[in-house]
């Protein structure tokens, strides 16, 4: 036959296997699984870009460029060629003047586009209701904010000075992008238009002046600058997204990341148990079919060739309908999205179509191919002998493209390689610990005996193909563990998570106490109604020495890594490991006490300094020279907005070093007059507000919450086609069964009941294995995954059991009912 | 009468078939030998269990025997491997079983339009409705098996069967599964076909009403032909 014509044929019977329903389950499979990874793809494309601009308002832009000198001109035209918005602006500390008082407060000088990413807000008046400003001070105006008004008293006809000039004060600044974490910002603010910079004769050779060019832009275009604009940069320039400044935020988006990749994957797997069960199905309705086109004359190479054929093209049609739907839904998404959270997605790329198409496809050559290929070797001789099957079912080894290409999957969601290969092992290891827990459900079952002749009936056929029942149990509990996932524990979960970091969480941070106000200032926060606040000491060094090497900037090639080396650290001691702190590497102190020369380093500042266990590091403390050991690495939860340290010590090793103490406390809105009072009763202290911070983080994990809900509907469509297909698979055998049955006298309770049974056992040992996955899922995903502390909710086991038993039977009963109502005969022709 | 001279178009020698079940080996068929010619018309009758279907199944390369051989037009069938086999049937062979074995998905059109389509025929439909139409069922081309009665199905396996004008045709209990009227309308439709298409007929039977219409009988006992 030529190839044409085998296409033609190929055609031809997938438009008759599609009339006569026979593939309706296989394409069903398929089409939700392309569209389920579809839909999390373009999702999880588009909430991460919205989540990655929420964040970029924190920093008022994309990307930051900054320098103590002006910034070469070039940087900025570079940026205006290339389609992105970028502006400048330019911060330093001066005294702000009105009548008799001077206070020190931050100025930063405007230029129109400011801000670029999230919002300038201000009010007509101290106090008073503000609005997003949609402009900057105009031309001999400032706008200060509210500490500077209540610091210098500033009434409506007011003019302040600054430097040569004096200003009207235009507006009241509420609220304001771009708040960094350092020495200024506890400092009160000055916004000022940059054409009004000249006359104030401010900045001059010397002047302690940050130039900041703020670029924004299509998240592409805005990589392809940093990466044009990164070598031409001199040292010392600093070039920063919102990952690279704020290690709050970066831990928060990473979580989030994870969340809706796990939830992708996850679809993914219930997809390919799908198809592989839908594949199945269809292996056993058509070995008829097969065995007669060999016995006509087909050989088995052209079977094989026309079932590939049909396939591809089935895969092709199931994976365009998939992708319809993925675009459809994410349009939906969108629109519900953005009613929620006020948001405007960002366009969705092609690129999640496309991979969703092939996943799709990939994954029916993976779970489909291998039953087709066993289907080619069905014995001829089955036209006369019907109880002839295929030799041999194909085995787990038939499946290793399928499982290659999960694994590629995990790998390529994960983005991780060890994430990846855990996940992958888990769900390996979960397969083999459900068949063993089922086979020995089934031995189990099969010794409780004499229950009357359904429940014989019933736990007969289950033990009779234990190989088919185990496969029907574990693609069950596959389906309900996923419900019970997403259900379930999945709030839990998500509730976990947002709890990590409570609405009372700290806002306000408090440096540069000095060890006599330790007390007072605790009592004053108390009295004010705050709880009291632990206080860290902290002891400022420079990081000189690694196991007796000395380091500089140069030995590094990642910036990040130079700019650790640069700057001081803040290192403090304990007694005790802080909460949100785990000991990843070595033993803290507490558990072997003795040596005070000891260190323990946060794990990410260790990866990229190179520090390792048994590292000795000098520091250079107010001159003198400390040195001690790594003795443990510690993850930190930084999203939990509690004071941190890269680098403690046990007591002991820096206590006699000139020390300052920090704390954070939790200040509930509107209260700044506490505020005041602090730096007035302390005037020496630096404060500084993450409120915003705090809020928008807040806001982020409620945006990536309400995604991973509305990606899990998918994964909870795909559960359901599991449920199905799983249910189907051996619905007809089940009817041709009844159907003797009801030809022998059997009465349609008898059968029921049979039905009851057999369906009843399947779903309650699949309940069984699925609230145990479940449950160790759970443990995993909280402990390792998203390193929360998660305690299994008990009620798991009852629902899957029960659950699982009551669903299964009733999807079971409810698939085998027409048994009970049509005529036996009818049901027999129509099984052939 | 078919003629003596006529060419040998099948030929058995020395069949037979041993299956081992746990630890006993069964034998099914012992040395069974006998020729056809072409044009015949053959029924192979015996009791159940007596190895008919094995036989048939033997003779038309569905299986393969534990001794002796079978030659189909001058070609050594067990010579062949399986696909060689399937090349040979799709040429020469026509089938007509007792479930009829009519693929479930396709109307009686497309069930009997298959053999032209595995066969690389260009124009199969036309033959097919030509065909569909000779055995009556001209008004119920589209129909699923599942719409057709009994008798009805068995007549689209028999166009089936005649539709790619086979040399050979294999029957297995064709009216096994038919009530007597049924069983006489269809086995007429069979003679007729057969002798419009001068193919060589081979079946299995319990039905005397069939092996009465056959050139020749042979007999079937214990695995054994019955002189």
């Amino acid at each position: 036959m030529k190839v044409a014509q085998e296409i033609r044929l190929a055609w031809r019977l997938l438009a008759r296997d599609w009339r006569a329903g026979e593939i309706t389950l296989i394409a069903a499979a398929i089409v939700i699984a392309v569209a389920a990874v579809t839909t999390v793809g373009f999702f999880t494309d588009r909430v991460q870009r919205v989540l990655e601009l929420e964040a970029n308002r924190l920093l008022g832009a994309d990307l930051v460029i900054s320098d103590s000198r002006p910034l070469d001109p070039e940087l900025q035209r570079e940026a205006s060629r290339r389609g992105l918005a970028a502006t400048e602006i330019l911060r330093f500390p001066s005294m702000v003047m009105l009548r008799d008082r001077a206070v020190l407060a931050e100025v930063k000088a405007v230029s129109p586009g400011y801000p670029l990413r999230g919002e300038l807000r201000i009010a007509e008046r101290l106090f008073g209701p503000d609005r997003v400003a949609g402009t900057i001070p105009g031309p001999g105006t400032v706008w200060v904010d509210e500490r500077l008004h209540t610091s210098l008293d500033i009434a409506a006809e007011d003019r302040v000075g600054l430097g040569n000039s004096r200003f009207a004060v235009g507006a009241v600044v509420t609220h304001e992008p771009g708040v960094e974490l350092g020495f200024l910002s506890g400092a009160p603010r000055v916004v000022l238009n940059t054409h009004d910079l000249a006359a104030t004769g401010l900045v001059q050779p010397g002047s302690r002046v940050r130039y900041r060019l703020h670029i924004a832009g299509d998240s592409e275009a805005v990589d392809a600058y940093r990466a044009w604009a990164q070598p031409r940069l001199r040292p010392g320039i600093r070039i920063e997204g919102v990952r690279d400044a704020r290690p709050e935020v970066r831990s928060a988006l990473e979580r989030a990341e994870k969340y809706l990749n796990l939830a992708a994957l996850t679809s993914v797997l219930l997809a390919a148990v799908a198809i592989a069960l839908a594949a199945r199905r269809y292996l056993q309705r058509h070995l008829d079919g097969c065995a007669l086109m060999r016995c006509l004359g087909a050989s088995q190479a052209l079977i094989i060739r026309l079932y590939a054929v049909h396939f591809t093209v089935l895969g092709v049609l199931a994976a365009a309908a998939g992708t319809a739907i993925g675009a459809g839904a994410q349009a939906v998404l969108v629109l519900w999205l953005g009613r929620v959270v006020a948001v405007t997605l960002p366009p969705a790329s092609t690129l999640p179509a496309l991979h969703g198409a092939a996943v799709g496809w990939l994954l029916l050559l993976g779970f489909a191919l291998p039953p087709l290929v066993s289907l080619a070797q069905v014995p001829t001789l089955r036209v006369l002998r019907r109880e002839l099957g295929v030799p041999g079912s194909p085995g787990l080894f038939a499946y290793a493209l399928g499982m290659g290409v999960i694994a590629a999957m995990i790998l390529w969601r994960a983005q991780e390689l060890r994430l990846g290969l855990t996940v992958l092992g888990w769900f390996v290891a979960a397969m083999a610990i459900a068949c063993a827990l089922t086979w020995l459900l089934l031995r189990a079952v099969g010794t409780l005996r004499a229950r009357g002749v359904s429940w014989r009936f019933g736990v007969a056929n289950l033990r009779r193909r234990t190989g088919g029942t185990i496969l029907q149990v574990v693609a069950l509990a596959l389906g309900i563990m996923a419900l019970l996932t997403l259900t379930l524990i999945r709030g839990d979960l998500l509730r976990t998570w947002r709890e990590s970091l409570p609405r009372d969480a700290p806002n306000r941070f408090i440096i540069n106490i000095q060890p006599d106000q330790v007390a007072a200032i605790g009592r004053f926060l108390e009295e004010r109604g705050t709880a009291a606040p632990e206080l860290f000491p902290m002891v400022r060094g420079r990081l000189v020495g690694i196991s007796g090497r000395s380091v500089t900037a140069e030995d590094y090639a990642d910036e990040r890594a130079r700019r650790l080396i640069t700057r001081e650290f803040n290192l403090s001691w304990a007694t005790r490991l802080q909460a949100d702190n785990r000991i990843v590497a070595g033993t803290w102190w507490e558990r072997a006490p003795g040596r005070a020369d000891q260190f323990s380093v946060e794990r990410g500042l260790a990866e990229t300094l190179g520090i390792g266990m048994g590292d000795a590091l000098t520091f250079d403390v107010a001159g003198t020279a400390v040195t001690a050991t790594v003795t443990s690495l510690r993850s930190v939860d930084w999203d939990s907005f509690n004071v941190n340290f890269f680098v403690v010590a046990p007591p002991g090793l820096l206590d006699g070093y000139p020390a300052t103490y920090v704390t954070s406390f939790h200040l509930p809105g509107g209260r700044v007059e506490v505020l005041n009072a602090l730096v007035k009763a302390f005037p020496n202290i630096v404060l500084i507000d993450v409120a915003q911070v705090l809020s928008q983080v807040q806001r982020m994990m409620d945006h990536a919450a309400l995604a991973v809900q509305f990606v899990f509907l998918f994964t909870i469509a795909a559960g359901l086609v599991v449920l199905y297909a799983a249910v189907a698979s051996t619905q007809d055998e089940r009817l041709y069964q009844a159907t003797i049955m009801r030809t022998l006298g059997a009465s349609r309770i008898q059968i029921r009941r049979a039905h009851l049974a057999e369906f009843g056992l399947t779903g309650a040992a699949a309940g069984f294995v699925a609230a145990a996955g479940a449950s160790g899922l759970a443990y995993y995903i909280a402990h390792g995954f998203l390193r929360l502390a998660y305690a299994p909710d008990p009620t798991v086991w009852l629902i899957g059991i029960a659950g699982g038993a009551l669903g299964v039977a009733a999807a079971g009963t409810l698939g085998t009912r027409r048994v009970l109502e049509a005529a036996p005969l009818k049901v027999l022709r129509a099984l052939g | 009468m078919p003629n003596s001279r006529a060419q040998i178009i099948l030929r058995a020698s020395g069949i037979g078939k041993q299956v081992t079940t746990g630890t006993t080996e069964l034998t099914i068929l012992s040395d069974v030998s006998f020729e056809v010619r072409a044009g015949e018309t053959v029924a192979i009758v015996g009791v159940s269990g007596s190895g008919k279907s094995t036989l048939l199944g033997l003779l038309a390369g569905l299986d393969t025997p534990s001794a002796g051989s079978v030659g189909i037009d001058g070609h050594d069938l067990y010579a062949l491997d399986e696909d060689g086999r399937a090349a040979l049937r799709g040429r020469m062979v026509g089938f007509v079983f007792q479930s009829f074995q009519l693929l479930p998905a396709m109307t009686a059109l497309e069930n009997v339009t298959l053999p032209l389509e595995l066969a690389g025929t260009a124009e199969a439909v036309a033959p097919a409705r030509a065909m569909l139409a000779r055995v009556g069922l001209a008004e119920r081309l589209h129909h699923y098996p599942k719409q057709l009665s009994g008798g009805e199905q068995q007549r689209v396996a028999i166009a089936r069967a005649f539709v790619t004008r086979p040399k050979l045709l294999f029957a297995d209990e064709p009216t096994g599964n038919l009530d007597a009227a049924t069983g006489g309308q269809v086995i007429d439709l069979l003679f007729e076909l057969n002798r419009e298409s001068g193919t060589t007929l081979l079946l299995v039977t319990h039905d005397e009403a069939i092996t009465g219409r056959c050139n020749r009988v042979l007999h079937l006992a214990a695995g054994r032909l019955q002189a």
